[in-house]
């Protein structure tokens, strides 16, 4: 099974920023458990880090494994749109199909 | 009114002329909007911004690119022969890369803000320690996410960021059209504070780049359109009236360089006027200028002689035809004459070279042969913004202008540009061809001298090996100035004042 590895910009310790590192933890128990390290960067902390990836907008969610590299914008409330944006469409067929 | 004062004060922006028409320069620490079409140099505006405040105030700078790379950037500003690699490497210059990357598209999932962008930018300012922002250009931000609503919200947020850091910046924006709404994706009503407009308009086929400050939110500046080009040092705007109001006049008189004219013009032309010379060609005009190039000179005066019509050559020749010998005068430094064709550049970049050419030799006389020529690279509005900018330039400067001007019959007529200048320049000097007696003579008269009196006679010049001489006042022809001369019986051209003791 692939390895997932993800991280996620947000800038300061926000209700947002909150919000958005609960809805992806709970995807991530939920779709690849046992399998996905998660690095959280706060932008404000740690801007070169936000500059050497060009991000502009937070929260930003980068799946750099398993390839292809995806980027997500937003606070991930939307689990349906969050699951084809990470092309975890089998994980979505098994699921239509259960 | 100290605190009112404190709100509204100015930073220089040292883009050429820019200050002039922005009344001091850009709002200090605050956010201007400036937006353009596609190709009316939004970019090059932006980043010179930042590096006249690095070349001569040594504050540092950051530039937000959105739309290109920072190699297309540094590449681009090459051109201008700004080193932009160099004043990073000094931690003068910060590029914060917010180009979009094609191949990571974003997904939007939920709510967002820019707080990255923002915390990359403060970062960058005091990288550098900047005082100076530069974001090119937010309509490629509109392309790379799609919430405009938070994008308008958020770019709103980021120029009060700015302010709080206090960093005057520019942001610019495009628009589709050049007079409509001001730019795309309503971010004006966002960051509307200040404004500014930057324009390419086709007009008679030829292009035309003007700026506008539109508003300047509780301080002043020029209104209207001015004119500007992008020289090879970057972007000069050519304000006009301001340097209009400066004008002195002054009453010192110089010699025509032919005695005969002097006397005319009752002993000389002023020293601060612009004298215009109008004819058809091979009516004397070169010869005209000519002279007058050669009587300052011989006087110890410095001539400058700009030639639009003839070859170096060819006016090296004939004016040694006349006895005036400009090799020598160029040998000995006192006359220097730049050949150029009309047609190698815009009239705006004919102005500021020879704007540069003036500064550096500081001529005490200026020849311009002819306008008619430049009048022929231009559109009437251009072309009377370039005399009123010369001339005020040249007045400015103490000296005083020769202009000819060619119309474009052979007998009589005036050519179409000399109604936009004829009121500018102070002196007119009308050269016509006269028929009389089955022969072709050539005729001047002073048509009019600003503050002074004048001869109003017609009089007959006669160019042999030394020159242009004036002879007497035509008798028993009429109609020379509308070029249909008539010759008419004797007792008909007595001047009144005879006919009159005559009865």
């Amino acid at each position: 099974m692939d390895k997932f590895f993800l991280k996620l910009y947000i800038a300061g310790q926000t209700s947002k920023s909150k919000r958005t590192i609960v809805n992806l933890k709970e995807i991530c128990e939920r779709e690849f458990k046992g399998r996905y390290e998660l690095v959280v960067v706060d932008v404000l902390e740690r801007p070169q880090l936000a500059e050497d990836e060009k991000i502009l907008a937070t929260p930003t969610l980068i799946k750099e494994l398993p390839p292809p590299i995806r980027r997500i914008v937003g606070d991930l409330s939307d689990k349906e749109k969050i699951l084809i944006g990470l092309d975890l469409v089998s994980s979505n067929e098994k699921k239509v199909g259960g | 009114m100290n605190k009112s004062k404190e709100n509204f004060r100015k930073v220089e922006t040292r883009i050429p002329g820019f200050d002039s028409i922005a009344m001091g320069g850009l709002p200090l620490g605050r956010t201007t909007l400036v937006s353009g079409t596609s190709g009316s140099a939004k970019t090059v505006f932006s980043a010179q911004f930042l590096i006249e405040g690095i070349k001569k105030d040594k504050e540092g700078g950051v530039f937000v690119n959105f739309e290109e790379s920072p190699e297309d950037i540094r590449k681009n500003l090459e051109g201008f022969g700004w080193d932009v690699e160099k004043w990073e490497k000094e931690g003068k210059w910060a590029f914060v890369d917010a180009s979009p990357t094609p191949e990571q598209e974003a997904i939007e999932v939920g709510e967002y803000d820019l707080g990255a962008l923002l915390a990359r930018v403060e970062h960058a300012i005091s990288k550098v320690n900047a005082k100076r922002v530069s974001m090119d250009s937010i309509g490629s931000l509109f392309s790379q996410l799609k919430d405009t609503n938070t994008l308008r919200r958020e770019l709103f947020r980021i120029s009060k960021g700015l302010k709080k850091m206090g960093v005057t910046a520019i942001i610019t924006a495009e628009r589709t059209e050049e007079y409509g709404k001001i730019a795309r994706f309503g971010v004006e009503e966002f960051i509307a504070d200040n404004v500014i407009v930057l324009r390419n308009v086709l007009e008679e086929e030829k292009r035309r780049r003007t700026i506008e400050i539109l508003k300047f939110r509780g301080t002043l500046h020029q209104k209207g359109e001015w004119p500007f080009t992008v020289t090879n040092e970057g972007i000069v705007i050519i304000p006009l009236s301001s340097i209009e109001l400066k004008q002195k006049s002054s009453i010192v008189r110089i010699s025509s360089g032919i005695k005969e004219l002097d006397e005319m013009c009752s002993g000389g032309f002023f020293r601060d006027s612009i004298i215009l010379a109008s004819g058809a060609t091979g009516t004397g005009k070169t010869l005209l200028a000519n002279h007058f190039i050669n009587g300052g000179i011989s006087k110890g005066k410095k001539s400058l002689l700009f030639a639009f019509e003839e070859s170096r050559e060819q006016l090296f020749r004939n004016a040694n035809g006349w006895g005036i010998d400009f090799e020598k005068m160029e040998q000995k430094g006192t006359l220097k004459v730049i050949c150029k064709y009309p047609e190698v550049a815009g009239l705006e970049e004919h102005l500021i070279e020879m704007k540069k050419v003036i500064e550096d030799f500081k001529p005490t006389r200026i020849v311009v042969d002819s306008l008619s020529a430049l009048a022929r690279v231009s559109t009437g509005r251009s072309f009377r913004e370039f005399v009123i900018a010369l001339t005020s330039f040249i007045k400015l400067k103490e000296t005083t202008g020769f202009f000819t001007s060619t119309t474009p019959t052979l007998m009589g007529g005036t050519s179409i540009m000399e109604t936009p200048i004829s009121t500018i320049t102070d002196s007119i000097i009308l050269l016509r061809y006269v028929e009389k007696n089955n022969e072709v003579l050539r005729g001047l008269t002073v048509l009019k001298m600003r503050g002074s009196a004048h001869d109003k006679q017609i009089r007959e010049i006669l160019i042999d090996k030394k020159g242009l001489h004036i002879g007497k006042a035509f008798v028993n022809v009429a109609g020379i100035i509308s070029g249909d001369s008539v010759q008419i019986s004797a007792g008909e051209t007595n001047p009144i004042s005879s006919s009159f003791k005559g009865k």
